[in-house]
């Protein structure tokens, strides 16, 4: 059982189709006690990094959340993967779940379209069992305006934009994130999410 | 970089697709969720659902066709026609759309741009536009399926849209649809031109090169297409294969 985080952030039902799509057994939740039995756990999230936080906090779960993140499988999508870093310059300075390293920020002023929205093609970084299997130029979908700034250490995937937006992170344990939607992006994203669910016991 | 999109749209009446034709191995050609699933299969980057129900009380319907695709596709969604209010958008939204599109209620209603994008968010506030050519680079924004010229300029048009917060703007000539002749190439690089958000070219794509006429020669970021998809005469993936060749990125 895949617990997904029902939060109030964003269109959490595509991630559900897309498990349910799979054959994932997954339920959409803001229980600590669902999310402590659960097999992994999905943060997904749409909106703002200050307000995805206060909402996480006023469900009492973000202690639970980086608690459970280092013991069993965690993927955080789109402002989900942000809010795994210490800290968020969202219109305000916010602390995040300190899952990895790194702080999440303006993707830096260029003469390119912000939001970065669209499909964008994964380049690699450190071994990632979340990124097996996929065709040899793996494009994914994107929609965002903020991006990670993570050492290279915890960095499995990056896009170019620019300059380089971190695509999927990794801790080397537990913790993933995907900047992008595996859920709107097509085959190879529900090849992502069925490499999430090989890792439940 | 980002891959430049291909759309196909599907207009859909009373839920289902009109004008429909036979795809292998799809048995209900009226079923909009198994065109799209054709679609999806030949690589499309993003599926419209163009509702043209006439009955207000059928609205209901497109929803349940969004709802089902959802469940089986797992590209973006936009959902057009009709759509007259925030109450509408969140409906949408909810049934598993990811773009809105909205078209005649913007330009009656401007206001509603922006309090969309505040509320749900400018990625999915796509605004749809029909344009008509009035004089050398100039064109006019016409509403209700292009029946009605607004004489409002285009140009001031899209610059307004950018400003209220609109994410995406889809441009259908007037002059071009129909004509399968390409799409209107001085509209689209005055439009890229004039703002900063991705443009959608549509109207008037007839034939292989013509998608990749308009990547090679306008800003514009994706191309739609309705009835050369939907009466089989190119897939998504022939036009793929021919913009590739051209050195245009494609997912």
């Amino acid at each position: 059982m895949i617990a997904i985080v029902d939060y109030g952030a964003g269109n959490i039902f595509s991630v559900k189709n897309a498990l349910d799509y799979l054959g994932m057994e997954s339920q959409l939740t803001d229980d600590a006690h669902a999310i402590q039995t659960a097999d992994a756990i999905i943060l997904p999230g749409v909106g703002a990094f200050p307000s995805a936080m206060q909402m996480l906090r006023e469900r009492n779960l973000v202690d639970v959340l980086q608690t459970e993140a280092k013991k069993k499988p965690f993927l955080g999508i789109c402002l989900g993967m942000q809010l795994i870093f210490e800290k968020g310059y969202e219109f305000e300075a916010c602390d995040g779940l300190g899952l990895i390293p790194g702080t999440v920020e303006k993707i830096p002023a260029t003469d390119l379209i912000i939001p970065h929205m669209g499909w964008n093609k994964l380049e690699y970084g450190i071994d990632c069992p979340l990124l097996k299997n996929l065709p040899e130029e793996a494009y994914v979908y994107f929609v965002h305006s903020y991006q990670a700034f993570v050492s290279s250490e915890y960095l499995a995937a990056y896009v170019t934009y620019g300059g380089q937006i971190p695509a999927m992170v990794y801790d080397g344990k537990t913790v993933f994130g995907a900047q992008f939607h595996p859920e709107k992006s097509g085959e190879t994203g529900l090849q992502i999410l069925r490499n999430f669910g090989g890792l439940l016991k | 970089m980002l891959a430049k999109r291909i759309i196909p749209c599907l207009d859909v009446r009373d839920g289902k697709v009109v004008k429909g034709v036979k795809f292998e191995g799809v048995r209900d050609v009226g079923d909009p969720v198994a065109l799209a699933q054709v679609y999806n299969a030949q690589g499309a980057d993003e599926i419209v659902f163009y509702d043209i129900t006439a009955s207000y009380e059928k609205r209901g319907v497109i929803l349940d066709v969004v709802r089902e695709a959802a469940k089986k596709i797992f590209v973006p969604l936009t959902v057009g026609g009709g759509i007259k209010s925030i109450d509408d958008f969140r409906e949408t939204l909810r049934a598993g759309a990811d773009k809105v599109s909205v078209n005649s209620q913007a330009v009656q209603n401007p206001a509603l741009i922006r309090e969309a994008a505040d509320i749900f968010g400018s990625q999915c506030v796509c605004i749809g536009i029909d344009a008509k050519k009035i004089a050398e680079n100039k064109w006019t924004v016409f509403i209700n399926g292009g029946r009605v010229d607004m004489h409002l300029d285009l140009i001031d048009w899209v610059k307004q849209c950018e400003q209220l917060g609109a994410g995406e703007i889809c441009l259908n000539s007037i002059d071009a649809d129909g004509t399968k002749e390409g799409f209107d190439l001085p509209m689209l690089k005055a439009v890229c031109g004039a703002v900063s958000i991705p443009v959608i070219a549509s109207g008037g794509a007839g034939k292989l090169p013509d998608f990749a006429e308009a990547f090679l020669e306008t800003g514009c970021s994706a191309a739609l297409a309705a009835s050369l998809f939907h009466f089989g005469e190119l897939t998504v993936q022939d036009v793929k294969v021919d913009c590739r060749k051209k050195g245009i990125l494609m997912r």
